[in-house]
């Protein structure tokens, strides 16, 4: 949720916070035994992993439930010189885009894969809103594996959500834009000339993504989506706003009708059309990026072509159901018969029936159409509506035991309430203005109901102020009782936008300590100091250096010249958990290296200047890790200095004249 | 450097009271909280020289196996070359020349196959950290590997 209006409408959200008289005070908002329910003991461990979305920081942040504690910042759409992500020759071509190397993006959603509606453990996706991309993040390791940009695009905002089994992860547009041939059209066009497009990404068993379709849609505001479960797997439902399809002022110039929508996709039906032959070939760009864990390097490749289907033309694969007033989450109970459809300006929820709505569709109760795709008419598929919940619902995650939790903005609470029935069981305030919430699993068939998390977009007064710029926070709610207690907050890193929690047991038996240093691939590797040389290719300098508790070899090298270009290609010897080194040299221009253990990693240098230059190890490793150092020296460009390397060679003086 | 007798004497020692001395270890850092370590008792019913882990009895003919002692060296140059020389130099970790006399082939074994445990709890390794003061890592040695490297040591000291 970034939305401008949603933002303009947190000062107001505040104002009335304060001058209702709602209990809007922690100390009246936490009971007793909080502190005991959010506990964990040094050297215990947390119940589950909590995957929460950096927003602007394009990263995705790791954390332990229900301590708060934050164990990992996974860098994923943006540079992170910390770990060396994006600086380091390997990494760089994880970024790589149609539009070339793109160094921040904006991530919003991360969603775990699942098997079978459950959620398995292997990888969690992550959107980039920005410059439209999909990464896939390995939970054995932590890291990003793979990113796939997406063509005919803009702002990837209704992703990365997947079907039961991980078959496909989606992204649909939040921007609709001109595709195809004549893309300098005028903006006021939009109507003609621009369209959404929502992308099927197929999953392969390993893990590979794969464009496997886009359908073409009339432009509007994509913006979020879940799959069908059970019964309505194979159906994908989608909300959008600006049905009309203003271009400018969409503040109040997309506010204007009554309802939007939602649109329930049949992917099985546009598989069937795209094994057909239906689909249409077109001649795109995008990047498809992928890490591998052997060469410890990324390869970057751009592809040319995407297979497009036409809602309009395929008649049954998309219908438009009516969603009062800008919807935004659109969220799916794990029965998979009731989608919820969360109005951001609505003072109501409406729930739809999966059943109603196929009946609707069987007996064509349609209300016309919207671009060419039929439109359900409201009652027919509507199971009911929550009256009065409260202002501004935003996203609904679900227990399982037949509750919904809805979290609304503008009055900042969470509201939980019973899915058949439509009755409001009870309501906890958040602090404040609450965006995403995340119940572990709560989007999944089977949710684990033991907490609900809040993700705020301001915090103001709640913690110690750090100058204009103030952290946005979580808050954990302890649901196993009927009503929500408060127990926990912590401030988070970046924005956090949706967030998903999974339990320990799925995810800690599989992490990764070490990679084997015997199957190290990468063409730069030292496999022990017998490998450690330096080379010299026309202007370019290989270093293959080796580090281990606590010095790097070669530490002494000379015969560098002013106009090289020094290539530090650096093995971790070690093959002990926990034990990274890393490495930086004086004067680089880009960041220093996180090297862990078995893996080779490289850093460019282009000196600048004539001298000696220090390098040693960033990442404290050993009582030695002081030691851990080494120098270059740079001659001027010409130099008769000769290329050497050495280890322990006293006095260094000698090395000079030494080959 | 102290005589074996001498050291395994003081071993014994401090194995005989060494209880309450494990919990400070530094080898916390690498095991996993919340888990209590396992208890192993010393090899060989308290036989300090055979050090702490899996190997009780390690069987060594009086000739060399060529083979096991070349894919010793093969681990040698990856994992143990860095920190270790072949003469009796101390680099990092002690020179290797005539380690095969100083310890027993169980305790080597166990000592680079359980370094964290040994680190913790065994007088002779114990004594050793405090003349070189980085900690020896744990390469990831398997049984064989291990086994190996004890082959290329014993054609470092001398074995036909």
């Amino acid at each position: 949720m970034t939305n401008k209006s949603i933002l303009g409408l947190a000062a107001l959200a505040v104002a009335l916070s304060y001058g209702s008289c709602k209990p809007k005070d922690a100390s009246t908002a936490v009971s007793g035994d909080a502190a005991v329910k959010a506990y964990v003991p040094p050297g215990k461990y947390d119940e589950f992993y909590n995957f929460v979305s950096g927003g602007f920081s394009g990263q995705m942040a790791v954390y332990g439930l229900p301590s708060g504690r934050l164990f990992r910042v996974v860098p994923v759409f943006s540079v992170d010189p910390e770990k060396g992500y994006g600086y380091s020759e390997e990494s760089k071509p994880m970024l790589n885009t149609s539009h070339g190397f793109v160094p921040w993006d904006d991530l919003h959603h991360p969603e775990l894969s699942q098997t079978n509606g459950e959620i398995d453990g292997r990888w969690v996706f992550g959107n980039a809103n920005n410059t439209p991309r999909v990464a896939r993040i390995d939970l054995t390791t932590f890291r990003t594996a793979e990113i796939i940009e997406l063509p005919n695009s803009a702002g990837n905002h209704s992703s990365p959500f997947i079907t039961e089994n991980t078959e496909y992860v989606v992204a649909g547009t939040r921007f609709s834009v001109p595709v195809g041939d004549n893309l300098d059209v005028p903006i006021d066009t939009y109507k003609k000339n621009f369209k959404g497009t929502i992308s099927f990404i197929s999953v392969a068993k390993e893990g590979a993504m794969d464009i496997a379709f886009q359908l073409l849609l009339p432009g509007v505001n994509f913006d979020l989506s879940h799959a069908g479960k059970g019964p309505s797997h194979g159906w994908f439902f989608f909300s959008c706003y600006n049905s009309e399809q203003a271009n400018t002022l969409l503040e109040v110039n997309a506010s204007q009708r009554d309802k939007d929508f939602i649109l329930a996709v049949n992917w099985k039906k546009a598989e069937e059309y795209l094994k057909a032959g239906k689909g249409i070939k077109k001649q795109v760009k995008y990047a498809h990026n992928v890490w591998s864990d052997e060469t410890h390097s990324a390869k970057s490749e751009i592809r040319t072509e995407v297979t497009v289907l036409d809602p309009t033309e395929l008649k049954d694969i998309c219908y438009f159901i009516p969603c009062p007033k800008s919807p935004h989450g659109c969220d799916v109970d794990p029965t998979g018969e009731y989608i919820v459809g969360s109005g951001k300006l609505a003072a109501l929820i409406p729930v739809f029936s999966f059943t109603k709505m196929q009946k609707a569709i069987g007996d064509k109760a349609f209300d016309g159409d919207f671009g060419g795709i039929p439109v359900i008419k409201y009652e027919a598929a509507l199971h009911g509506e929550v009256k009065k919940p409260g202002l501004g619902p935003l996203h609904t995650e679900f227990d399982g035991k037949g509750n919904a939790y809805t979290s609304f903005f503008v009055s900042s609470e969470i509201v939980k309430w019973n899915i058949k029935d439509l009755a409001v069981l009870d309501r906890a305030p958040t602090f404040y203005s609450i965006g995403h919430l995340c119940i572990p699993g709560g989007d999944s068939k089977k949710p684990s109901p033991k907490y609900v998390i809040a993700y705020n977009k301001i915090t103001k007064d709640r913690y110690l102020p750090t100058g204009p710029e103030l952290a946005q926070s979580a808050q954990i709610y302890d649901i196993s009782g009927d009503k929500m207690q408060l127990i926990n907050d912590f401030p988070t890193i970046g924005e956090p936008h949706y967030a998903q929690a999974a339990p320990a047991s799925v995810i800690m038996p599989n992490s990764v300590k070490i990679f084997k240093i015997e199957e190290n691939k990468n063409p730069y590797v030292s496999k022990g100091e017998k490998e450690a040389k330096v080379v010299r290719e026309g202007n370019k300098v290989h270093v293959y250096m080796t580090s281990i508790r606590s010095h790097f070899s070669p530490d002494n090298i000379e015969g560098i010249k002013i106009g090289d270009e020094v290539y530090f290609h650096v093995t971790n010897l070690e093959q002990d958990w926990d034990i990274p080194h890393g490495f930086a040299i004086k004067g680089a221009n880009n960041a220093e290296l996180l090297i862990m253990p078995g893996e080779t990693q490289t850093l460019k240098w282009v000196p600048d200047r004539v001298g000696v230059f220090p390098m040693y190890c960033t990442d404290f490793c050993s009582a030695l890790h002081q030691e851990m150092q080494g120098y270059v020296r740079v001659s001027p460009a010409g130099s008769n200095v000769p290329l050497t390397f050495s280890l322990g060679k006293l006095p260094a003086a000698d090395t000079a004249s030494k080959k | 450097m102290k005589k074996f007798l001498i050291v395994s004497g003081l071993a014994a020692l401090f194995l005989a009271c060494g209880g309450g001395e494990e919990k400070k270890s530094e080898s916390a850092a690498s095991t996993p909280a919340g888990a209590e370590p396992a208890a192993s008792a010393p090899a060989s019913g308290g036989d300090a020289s055979k050090g702490i882990g899996k190997f009780t009895k390690v069987d060594v003919s009086p000739t060399l196996d060529v083979k096991m002692a070349e894919s010793g060296q093969t681990v040698f140059d990856v994992k143990c070359a860095a920190c270790h020389k072949l003469t009796d130099e101390r680099l990092v970790g002690p020179g290797w020349k005539g380690v095969t006399t100083r310890r027993t082939p169980e305790w080597i074994m166990n000592f680079a196959t359980n370094v964290d445990e040994m680190l913790a709890k065994d007088a002779d390794a114990q004594a050793q950290l405090e003349i070189c003061l980085v900690r020896m890592p744990n390469q990831n040695l398997t049984d064989d590997d291990a086994r190996h490297v004890l082959e290329f040591m014993r054609k470092n000291d001398g074995v036909k």
